[in-house]
Formats: C-alpha cells, sequence, structure tokens
C-alpha cells in the first residue's frame, strides 16, 4: 500500500501562514473599501501608501532612517504580543498587559527623569513595575476565581491614572509632556551599539530590538523545552487534568502573569528609554500597544518566532497610516485595519478546519479512484 | 447634593442596560467583551440621529435616538454573533477586537463625516447641545432623564422575560446545557442569537445614555472609557440577575458620579485629593469588590464555549 505523500497543506506552521496571509489581505482590502467610500479618488494610492510605510521616502538613506523609526516601535509591540502569547498558552487572556505596560513606562520614566538612574536600572525597575501589576492579576484569579480580563482592564485604568499623576511632577513647564531624556538625564537613553549607523545616524535605533528578539527565542524555547513550559502548556490545555497530574496550578497561573507583566513593562522600557516618545500625562485613554499586541500575537499564529513578523507588520501598516494625506483621510485607518486583522484572526480555526477538510475530501478521492481502478481491472 | 443623585441615577442607568445586555449575551452561553465596541457603536448612531434632528420636536428626538442606537448596536453586534456561532471562534477574542474596531471605526466615520461638511473640521466630535434637552424633564431643581426610566424598565422587562416567560427560561437552558437544550427541541443556534442580538440592542442604547451624561458633545476618539468592562463587572458581582445587577450598578455608579461632582461638597474638596483618584475609585471598587464576591460566582456554566452538536 503505497504512503500517500503528506500534503504541505497539512503542516500546522504552514497553515497558520495561510491563514495569516489571508487575514492580512481580506484586512487590508476592507481598509481600501472604507478608504473608497470616504473619498475615491485617492483611495487606491492610499492604500498603496500604507502598506508602503518607510519605502514612500524617494532616497534609500532617508528610506533607512523611517524603517528604523519603524523598528522603534516594533520592539515594544513584539514584548507586548509576547506577553499576551505567553500567558494564552497558559490558558488566559492577559488583556491586563497594557495596563502593565504603562506602570512599566511610569516606572521606568520616573526614575529617569527624577531620580537620574542609569538606564539599565529604570528597565529593570520596569519589569519589577510590569510584573507588579501582572501579580495582582495572577493573585485574584489563582485565589479569588477573578475573570483575569476584567482585572486586567480594572487595572489598566487604574494604573493610566496612577501614572498620569506620578509622571505629572517630570513633565515639562508648558506642556503635558514629560521632560525630554536626552537634555535631563542622558545615561537613562538605551545604548545604540551601533545599530544607529546602519539606519542613516537614527539615534532612536538601539538595543532594543535585538533585546525583544532574543526574548522572543528565549520564550519559545522555555516554552517547549524546559519542564516549566510543559506544565505551563498542560495547564492550558487542561487546567484540572494538570492539577491531577501534579501541577500546583495557582503557582502556575500567578507566574506565568509575573512573566507576561515583565515582559510587557520591558516593553515599555524598550520604547521610552530611546528617548524616541515622551509620556503625555494628560492622556485620557491607555495606550493602543498593548492593544496592538493582541493583534499581532493572533496573526503571528501564538509562535513567537512568528510574533516577530507579525508584530513588525502591524507597525508597518500603523506607521504607514500615517502617511495619510490626513486632509482627506484619518489616520485611524490603520487601526481599523489591525482591528479587523485581529477580528479575522477569530476565525484562524475555521480556516483551518475548512483547509484540514478539503485535504482529507482530496485524498479520500485519490483512494477511492485507486480502489476503483484496481476492482476495475480485477473484474476485467 | 441633587446634582450627585442625579449622576448617580445616569451612570447607573448606563451601567445596569449594559449590564442587562451582557446578561442575556451570557445567559444565552455567548460571552460579551465587546459591549464597550457595543456601546461607541449604540453612541455613533444616537449622536448622528441627535445632530440629524436638531430642532424637531421633543418626542420625535427621543424615539428616534433611541432606536437609532438600538439599531446600530444591534447590526454591530452581528459580527460578534456571526463570528462565535456559526464559525466557533474564541469569543473574548472576537470581543477585544469589536472593541478597537468599534473605537477606530467611529474616529473614521466621525472625521470623514466632519470633513464632509467643513474641510477644516478634523475632529472627531460631534455636537448636539439643544437635541440633547429633549430628553431632559425638570421636577424643581432635578433633571429626570427619559433615560433614567428606560434603565429601569428595562430591569423590570428583562426580570420578567427571563423568569417568567418561556422564551427567558429556554434561552438560559442554552448557557447552561446547550446538548439538553438541544435534545428538547430547542435551536441553540437561534437563542444564542437572541442572546446576542439583545445585547446589541441594551449596549448600543447604553452607549446613547452614556455619551449625553452631563455633556453636549463627544470626542469619538476616546471610546467610552472603559464603562463596558466596568458594566461587566456589575453583571459579574450582580451575578447574573437583573435585580441585583440594578442595585450593583446604582453603587458603582455612585462612585463614578463622585469623580463628577467632589468639588460641590466642601468637605470632599477640603480633603484636597486629586482628581484622577477619584476617576480611579470606580475600578479600585469593583476590583475590591469582585475580589470578595467571585470565589462563589456561578457563571452560565457552557458560556464561551462553542456550541458543537457532535460532543456530549
Amino acid at each position: 500500500m503505497n504512503k500517500e505523500k503528506e500534503s504541505i497543506f497539512k503542516n500546522a506552521g504552514v497553515q497558520s501562514i495561510i491563514a495569516a496571509i489571508f487575514c492580512i489581505i481580506v484586512g487590508l482590502f476592507i481598509g481600501f473599501l472604507v478608504l473608497l467610500a470616504i473619498n475615491p479618488a485617492g483611495a487606491g494610492s492610499s492604500i498603496v501608501t500604507i502598506v508602503k510605510n518607510f519605502l514612500n521616502y524617494p532616497t534609500k538613506p532617508a528610506q533607512l532612517k523611517y524603517l528604523g523609526n519603524t523598528l522603534v516601535k516594533t520592539a515594544p509591540l513584539l514584548m507586548c504580543a509576547l506577553s499576551i502569547n505567553f500567558c494564552y498558552k497558559v490558558g488566559l487572556f492577559n488583556i491586563g498587559a497594557a495596563g502593565q505596560y504603562v506602570v512599566g513606562a511610569g516606572a521606568c520614566l520616573y526614575a529617569a527623569l527624577a531620580w537620574k538612574l542609569p538606564w539599565i536600572v529604570c528597565l529593570l525597575l520596569a519589569v519589577a513595575a510590569g510584573a507588579l501589576w501582572g501579580t495582582i492579576v495572577g493573585f485574584l484569579k489563582a485565589y479569588a476565581n477573578v475573570n483575569e480580563v476584567i482585572s486586567g482592564i480594572m487595572l489598566n485604568w487604574i494604573g493610566l491614572y496612577l501614572v498620569n499623576m506620578l509622571l505629572a511632577n517630570v513633565k515639562e513647564q508648558a506642556s503635558p509632556y514629560t521632560l525630554q531624556l536626552s537634555s535631563t538625564n542622558s545615561s537613562a537613553i538605551l545604548p545604540t551599539a551601533g545599530l544607529d549607523k546602519l539606519f542613516s545616524n537614527n539615534k532612536y535605533v538601539t538595543i532594543a530590538i535585538p533585546i525583544a528578539i532574543l526574548i522572543a527565542i528565549l520564550l519559545q524555547v522555555i516554552l517547549t523545552m524546559t519542564k516549566f513550559g510543559y506544565e505551563l502548556r498542560a495547564t492550558g490545555f487542561n487546567k484540572d487534568a494538570a492539577k491531577y497530574a501534579g501541577m500546583n496550578e495557582k503557582r502556575n497561573i500567578i507566574l506565568t502573569l509575573v512573566i507576561g507583566g515583565a515582559l510587557a513593562g520591558m516593553g515599555a522600557a524598550l520604547l521610552y528609554l530611546t528617548g524616541y516618545e515622551q509620556w503625555a500625562t494628560t492622556q485620557s485613554s491607555v495606550p493602543a500597544m498593548g492593544f496592538n499586541g493582541i493583534a499581532a500575537t493572533f496573526l503571528g499564529g501564538l509562535n513567537p518566532i512568528g510574533t516577530i513578523f507579525s508584530s513588525y507588520f502591524i507597525q508597518h501598516i500603523t506607521s504607514g497610516g500615517s502617511y495619510l494625506d490626513k486632509s482627506i483621510y484619518p489616520s485611524q485607518i490603520s487601526e481599523l485595519i489591525s482591528a479587523i486583522i485581529i477580528y479575522l484572526c477569530g476565525f484562524v480555526l475555521f480556516f483551518k478546519y475548512v483547509m484540514n477538510r478539503r485535504i482529507a475530501a482530496g485524498q479520500e478521492k485519490k483512494i477511492r479512484a485507486a480502489k476503483a481502478a484496481e476492482k476495475g481491472g480485477e473484474d476485467k | 447634593m441633587i446634582l450627585l443623585l442625579q449622576y448617580t441615577l445616569i451612570f447607573a442607568s448606563v451601567l445596569s442596560l449594559v449590564a442587562l445586555g451582557g446578561c442575556f449575551s451570557e445567559h444565552s452561553g455567548v460571552i460579551n467583551l465587546g459591549l464597550e465596541g457595543i456601546m461607541v457603536i449604540g453612541a455613533l448612531g444616537g449622536a448622528l440621529s441627535l445632530k440629524a434632528l436638531t430642532g424637531a420636536a421633543p418626542v420625535m428626538i427621543v424615539i428616534v435616538t433611541i432606536l437609532a442606537a438600538a439599531l446600530f448596536g444591534m447590526v454591530y453586534s452581528t459580527l460578534l454573533g456571526v463570528a462565535s456561532i456559526h464559525f466557533k471562534a474564541d469569543q473574548t477574542l472576537v470581543g477585544t477586537a469589536m472593541n478597537i474596531l468599534a473605537t477606530a471605526a467611529a474616529t473614521v466615520i466621525v472625521k470623514a463625516i466632519n470633513m464632509a461638511e467643513n474641510p477644516d473640521n478634523v475632529s472627531s466630535t460631534i455636537q448636539y447641545v439643544n437635541s440633547k434637552k429633549a430628553f431632559i424633564v425638570r421636577f424643581g431643581k432635578f433633571e429626570f432623564n427619559w433615560f433614567m426610566l428606560l434603565a429601569f424598565l428595562a430591569l423590570v422587562f428583562a426580570y420578567i422575560i427571563l423568569y417568567k416567560t418561556r422564551f427567558g427560561l429556554r434561552l438560559m437552558a442554552c448557557g447552561e446545557n446547550p446538548q439538553a437544550a438541544d435534545s428538547v427541541g430547542i435551536n441553540v443556534y437561534e437563542m444564542r442569537w437572541a442572546g446576542v442580538l439583545i445585547s446589541g440592542v441594551l449596549g448600543g442604547v447604553g452607549g446613547i445614555v452614556y455619551i449625553t451624561a452631563g455633556v453636549s458633545e463627544w470626542k469619538f476618539e476616546t471610546g467610552v472609557a472603559g464603562f463596558g468592562f466596568l458594566a461587566l463587572a456589575v453583571m459579574i458581582f450582580g451575578q447574573w440577575k437583573p435585580v441585583n445587577i440594578g442595585l450593583a450598578a446604582l453603587l458603582f455608579g455612585f462612585f463614578r458620579a463622585l469623580s463628577n461632582v467632589y468639588s460641590g461638597f466642601s468637605w470632599l474638596a477640603a480633603l484636597k485629593i486629586p482628581g484622577s483618584i477619584y476617576n480611579m475609585m470606580p475600578y479600585v471598587i469593583s476590583l475590591i469588590v469582585l475580589a470578595f464576591t467571585s470565589a462563589n460566582s456561578r457563571a452560565p456554566k457552557a458560556e464561551g464555549i462553542p456550541y458543537d452538536k457532535g460532543s456530549r
């Protein structure tokens, strides 16, 4: 009996990639339709502008510089995505990543601007703050059975107001933004290790990006090759079975959220310690970075390595949105496209189911045809 | 004092309407985290109708606005329905996506409308100063808002529908044990659609109540400041029962109202507590409350699990 060659489409990884590409194409298409509805004339070129992002600039050095800018924002997005990814593997939806990101930002900026500490200390403080915020969610979930989505959202808002209050002490006189890192405490800025030269002397490009990528790889290793990672995934698949097997699921839940919080807090440090952005102390809503992380993680097929690419893509189109002609199209179009992509990612399971069914149907057909041919030959 | 009472009632109305929406949806078995998004879209619909009806008869304004908000909310909730009932998507993810999508879509739509009217207007704000007055009836110094009555009626009807009608009992059955419900002939898909659409209607109306509470224009970029999630907390605290939800809504509404009116109380103002603390209080209180009451929380058993006819 011939062994049927396994269709390449059955590979889970390939299916995830195909599903992700499908979500992206449909998301972009719907974005295009929205642009058409607003102003038909410029819709086609606008959607191309969004997709091109830094390629919109005419010269190579300029392109590299703006690619650098996109990468600067990809690092924190990747960290938030990894935070949500890690927690999702354990069956927890860490929507509190946005709040953990906020307190991380508050901690590192305050340490940098008020206490004038060097970058490594600020970074560690941000990690600690995020981890603390995650611990609260973890404790509430493990010991009080509070749904982590609700507690996460509550803590997001509490964190926002606390950080706004805290950073109001280190803000500029005439504007609601926090002081510039470069003028107040340049030792807090992340070192560039020569990476800025690769991107036309874009001084915001720092070791943040390699760090984020290394952590993604590290998480993949932890999840797949260590006992701890195994326990976490087992708890995610079936909490009660894991408990029956002797795993301490309360400890695992809390630890997972601590790590998730630490990752998100670090993400904040990786952005604000580059000096790229200042914190607006009057902001009335939680920064979108935490929520875009959800898009990135699901688009990446819930795999840390895939998340690297999807984070870059989400940031690519988000940055691309800022090049639209604002007098015609609002820049929120990119948010719209990202949101549609997340929505479609919810259907990914369905896509995989459909793909598997078609492959199985195709294989069945072949077997039946082969059997019929055999039988037909015998009869004759 | 009167102002505090007013604000408490209005915020409690918002919370109870949205929480009831979540209640219907979860009783049928679909977790509706997208309530925040439904509120935004409902608010958009209501705000657009308020803007369009400036100068019309008050009764018209009231009825059309509520209907518009309800319709917009219902249509938006079909996104949740399709994904979770037919495509068996992860309901938490779909809900979150709907929240992000709603704020982005509302901002895009409002900006487009504003820019179409006046190319220099790139804001995401809609104003409805005059139309809003249609909703208010003054009793001396107290501004009674028709929405408060609406919320109260919604609570009463929800109680009657859920516990005293066949439809309500069947709806709840689909959230507790859909396979058993199916075995006696209840169409689980239809029931779940009903739950989701009702939550869309209630969430949408809750949205328009929120943005007209106390203010005369709304900047859609900000969404609804986490109110949808506060409503979910109210629902969980109220243990998915309409009466408890109403009481919980009053409690949370009180704290939210406090942040608007604390400067009117001389003894509170003397404490010199920063405004941010008052803003935080509803969220802190809800966390504390949930921490103590979630231990014995009895959510509908089959919520969040996509209904699969083939499984036991």
